[in-house]
């Protein structure tokens, strides 16, 4: 059994505790916020997009461009 | 996504679906992503209140033992992300559906973050406990970074292969061989006999209730914040592919 302490002990390895967690916050903040920039960055392109098939289909009706099988080119 | 699909669209649309792309991910922000964060920062709020409030100190550590609630979960879930990132690419190669490779990358990229933050802990808590930030000698810290490393070959290999389908395939092959890889790994560091790392699963001295309850909550915790990252990422990626696709539709590109 793991023995505890019955006193608080005298450390003074505290500020490696706080070191840990920040450092670990730190990396999902960093990841959380990269995840932030590139949705940012879709969300444009999808109002771009949007926009732009507004102008189309106020225009005139067009036909659709035939689409390539998706299998295919689409990578990760 | 929704207004998109409010556009005139095509009727064979959804016969050239992109990989991962499905019902749901005209949705990525739904409902069940939202549960799954909310119910991830609570779990890990509770976490954070048992380590610092509810388990009691242990004698030879003292406080600086607080840092076995983050660095043992973390450790763990990195290595079954790498298993399970193994699992999904058994089954992509099996069906061929490129879904199971998507998340398969996703698994693995998300365990490789975690491990990053394995390996920082570790240090500290080695630099803390030791009186060293690295003990060369000590076949558990050397042996994750192995795995470790070996994993992080995995993207430029993967990115190295231009064509879609080779690269999945490829991937796949290399995340089952290096995921059969981690439970050996692990079985091997076990049977080692000299080591200084404590052995806190199936080892000699059991944990006192309260800390038990405490590693418990912190390892569903964390498992939590890597199945919420990893919803995250896969529904932003589902949502890029998805965004290509249309626009290849709608001939803007």
């Amino acid at each position: 059994m793991t023995p505890l302490a019955s006193t608080l002990p005298q450390s003074s390895n505290d500020g490696y505790v706080a070191a840990a967690y920040v450092v670990f916050f730190a990396i999902v903040l960093i990841y959380v916020a990269i995840m932030a920039i590139r949705l940012s960055r879709v969300e444009r392109d999808l109002r771009a997009l949007h926009a732009r098939a507004g102008e189309r289909t106020a225009r005139e009706p067009q036909p659709m461009q035939e689409p390539q099988p998706m299998q295919e080119r689409e990578t990760v | 996504m929704e207004s998109l699909s409010r556009h005139p669209a095509g009727p064979s649309e959804r016969d050239h679906r992109p990989p991962g792309d499905g019902d749901r991910a005209s949705r990525p922000s739904g409902r069940g992503l939202r549960r799954l964060s909310i119910a991830t920062v609570a779990a890990m709020g509770v976490a954070l209140g048992l380590v610092f409030f509810y388990a009691p100190i242990e004698a030879e550590e003292g406080f600086l033992q607080k840092i076995f609630y983050l660095h043992v979960p973390l450790a763990i879930v990195a290595l079954c992300g790498f298993v399970i990132g193994a699992v999904m690419a058994i089954a992509h190669l099996r069906t061929r559906d490129r879904r199971w490779d998507l998340r398969s990358y996703v698994t693995i990229h998300m365990s490789l973050i975690f491990g990053v933050a394995v390996l920082l802990t570790g240090s500290i808590w080695a630099r803390g406990s030791w009186g060293h930030w690295w003990v060369w000698s000590e076949p558990t810290l050397v042996s994750f970074l192995i795995v470790f490393l070996l994993y992080a070959i995995y993207q430029p290999l993967r990115f190295s292969i231009e064509d879609p389908e080779r690269q999945a395939r490829y991937a796949s092959v290399f995340a089952i061989v290096a995921g059969a890889f981690v439970p050996l790994n692990f079985i091997a560091v076990r049977l080692s006999t000299a080591y200084l790392h404590p052995r806190v699963l199936g080892g000699t001295s059991s944990l006192p209730p309260q800390m038990a309850l405490t590693f418990g909550v912190s390892l569903a915790a964390m498992a939590l914040l890597f199945a919420t990252l990893c919803s995250y990422e896969l529904a932003a990626k589902r949502t890029r592919m998805l965004l290509k696709t249309r626009s290849r539709t709608l001939g803007f590109q």
